[in-house]
């Protein structure tokens, strides 16, 4: 079933110079593996294209049970050269969570 | 055995320092780190500097001392802070008149040496190219706008301040991180080639240095947010390190907030990119080993910090002119609020175009619909919203254009859409800054690198 990422992790996003981070994580194990196979940077691409991005850099880090993820050429030239009111990209993790995925309805958040 | 206890001082200029009286009263901490700078703290602060010689430091290090030394000095607790900015000298004097003023007795040390920008065309001549590190771009187009250009500096120099007996230590840009590292191999004697202990130094300083990030504040989710206990009296983050650099993080008893393995591990990768690479001045760590043992109770141990060799370069953030940026805002409640923004936009644009005014590059965002979420705002509540502001923003090289943008506005609340909702005053340009982030072999920064060590009151 297609699920919001905001049902089974959480997540926070930051700056420096013009690359926006995220980091994703999962409330649990069985959800770590989903976001695993499912968030890759090919649909992290897709999701951001109306940003106007570059490339995407993604690291899976199983100790923590997260996605670490950058998205380059994202933030206008920076936070004190950019236009947008969110010029620090603090809500970029909130549009992350907004993606929808293909998920296991028995997963732990889910039930 | 041996443990040392540092708790987060301020996250970012502007953040609040009233948490700390309870991580000094009641947390047992020997000393506070405290974080007055970003990279758009920096360009505030050349602001500042340029409209007056004698600023350019954050301002809020001082009256947070005036505040807090009666209790830290009750307590022994030392403060370790880089709120010298972009002048340090000045902030060193204004701490001192300060203390003086009090009849506070305090020795206090200043980091200097990090500011590179008087030396970027020595430093040229010597064979340092100045690419910026992201986009291999040439420094040439923008080498005569530059307006402020600083080193991360490493722990070293506070290290050594402290070993020479200060109280306080007050640096300008140094590596966030390093202000927790510097008082830990202090204290330890860690050596400076000790890489996994140093990176155990540097994993913990991340973690404290965002203040209440590191203890329950924005913690980013749906819902769970809400679960985080009495964020009024947030509690901000202390870690109590041990020799080998294994570490329990916290906070102190009675306080709001929480520190758990999912508040810390946002902090964790907060501004991270590698993170089997996390560069610093000091160390390289792998966070990939790290192991967070969430004891419940707000303690989470942490251990398995990774490190590799020092890079042979320091990094290098300069800022340079790069614009104006101008400002409008005008608001409209339902009906139609949504379609009332979309057309005041079209209209400004109009009145632009047809004063012929040189915009480099202009955004439009409607506050309430997608001033946040962007491209990822959900268009199925565009039409039935509420209220909505519209926010116009342009880029131009002409400050007059800049200045004008923004006095377009208020003649649409008589002459436009229905049902208005104004800003209350004009917001005049303000001065654009490119970033440039580079590298710079290390010695040629570290050599210039100098600790002043001064006796307040």
């Amino acid at each position: 079933m297609k699920v919001g990422l905001w049902r089974i992790a959480h997540a926070r996003s930051g700056d420096k110079a013009d690359r926006a981070d995220i980091g994703l994580f999962a409330y649990d194990a069985e959800t770590y593996a989903v976001l695993k196979r499912e968030v890759t940077r090919e649909r992290l691409a897709a999701h951001f294209a109306g940003m106007g991005i570059g490339a995407v850099d993604l690291w899976p880090l199983d100790n923590i049970l997260a996605l670490k993820i950058v998205l380059n050429a994202a933030l206008q030239g920076g936070a004190a050269r950019s236009l947008r009111m969110d010029n620090l990209g603090k809500n970029v993790a909130a549009q992350l969570l907004r993606m929808e995925i293909e998920a296991p309805a028995g997963l732990p958040r889910l039930r | 055995m041996k443990s040392i206890r540092i708790g987060a001082g301020l996250g970012f200029y502007g953040d609040s320092w009233q948490p700390v009286k309870a991580s000094i009263e009641r947390g047992g901490v020997q000393y506070i780190a405290s974080d007055h700078l970003s990279e758009l703290t920096l360009a505030i602060l050349q602001k500042d500097r340029q409209r007056d010689p004698s600023a350019g430091y954050a301002r809020d290090g001082v009256p947070m001392l005036a505040e807090l030394w009666p209790l830290a000095a009750k307590h022994g607790v030392k403060f370790i802070l880089n709120a010298g900015g972009l002048n340090p000298q000045g902030a060193r004097e204004a701490l001192a008149k300060a203390f003086h003023a009090k009849g506070w007795k305090a020795s206090i040390a200043t980091v200097t040496g990090d500011s590179v920008l008087e030396r970027m065309d020595e430093l040229r001549a010597a064979g340092e190219a100045l690419t910026h590190m992201d986009s291999g771009a040439d420094i040439s187009g923008v080498r005569d706008r530059m307006l402020f250009a600083n080193a991360y500096l490493g722990a070293q120099p506070i290290a050594e301040a402290l070993a020479k007996g200060a109280d306080i230590v007050l640096t300008g840009r140094v590596a966030d991180a390093a202000l927790t590292l510097g008082p830990l191999a202090h204290e330890f004697g860690w050596r400076w080639d000790d890489w996994d202990r140093l990176a155990a130094g540097l994993t913990l300083g991340h973690l404290l240095e965002c203040s209440g990030q590191g203890s329950g504040g924005n913690f980013g989710s749906s819902g769970e947010w809400a679960k985080i206990p009495d964020y009024a009296h947030l509690g901000y983050p202390i870690a109590e390190v041990s020799e080998d650099g294994r570490a329990l993080f916290t906070k102190a008893p009675g306080t709001g907030g929480r520190v758990s393995f999912d508040t810390i591990r946002q902090q964790l990768l907060y501004e991270v990119h590698d993170p089997h690479a996390y560069f610093s001045p000091d160390v390289v760590l792998d966070m990939g080993a790290l192991k967070f043992d969430d004891e419940g109770g707000d303690r989470v141990r942490v251990s398995g910090a990774s490190g590799a060799p020092r890079p042979a370069t320091l990094k290098v953030v300069a800022g340079y002119h790069d614009g104006w940026m101008g400002t409008g805002m005008i608001g409209f409640a339902w009906p139609e609020a949504y379609a009332k923004c979309a057309k005041s936009a079209e209209i400004i644009q109009a009145l632009v175009k047809e004063r012929g005014w040189k915009v480099e590059d202009s955004n439009i965002e409607y506050i309430g619909y997608d001033s946040l979420l962007g491209a990822n705002a959900d268009p199925r509540h565009r039409d039935e919203l509420n209220e909505c502001f519209l926010r116009m923003t342009v880029r131009t090289q002409d400050k007059r254009v800049a200045d004008a943008f923004g006095r377009l506005f208020p003649w649409l609340g008589l002459s436009g859409p229905p049902y208005v909702g104004t800003m209350k005053g004009i917001q005049p340009a303000k001065e654009l800054l490119g970033i440039w982030p580079t590298l710079v072999a290390r010695e040629r920064v570290e050599s210039k690198v100098n600790i002043e060590l001064e006796q307040a009151g």
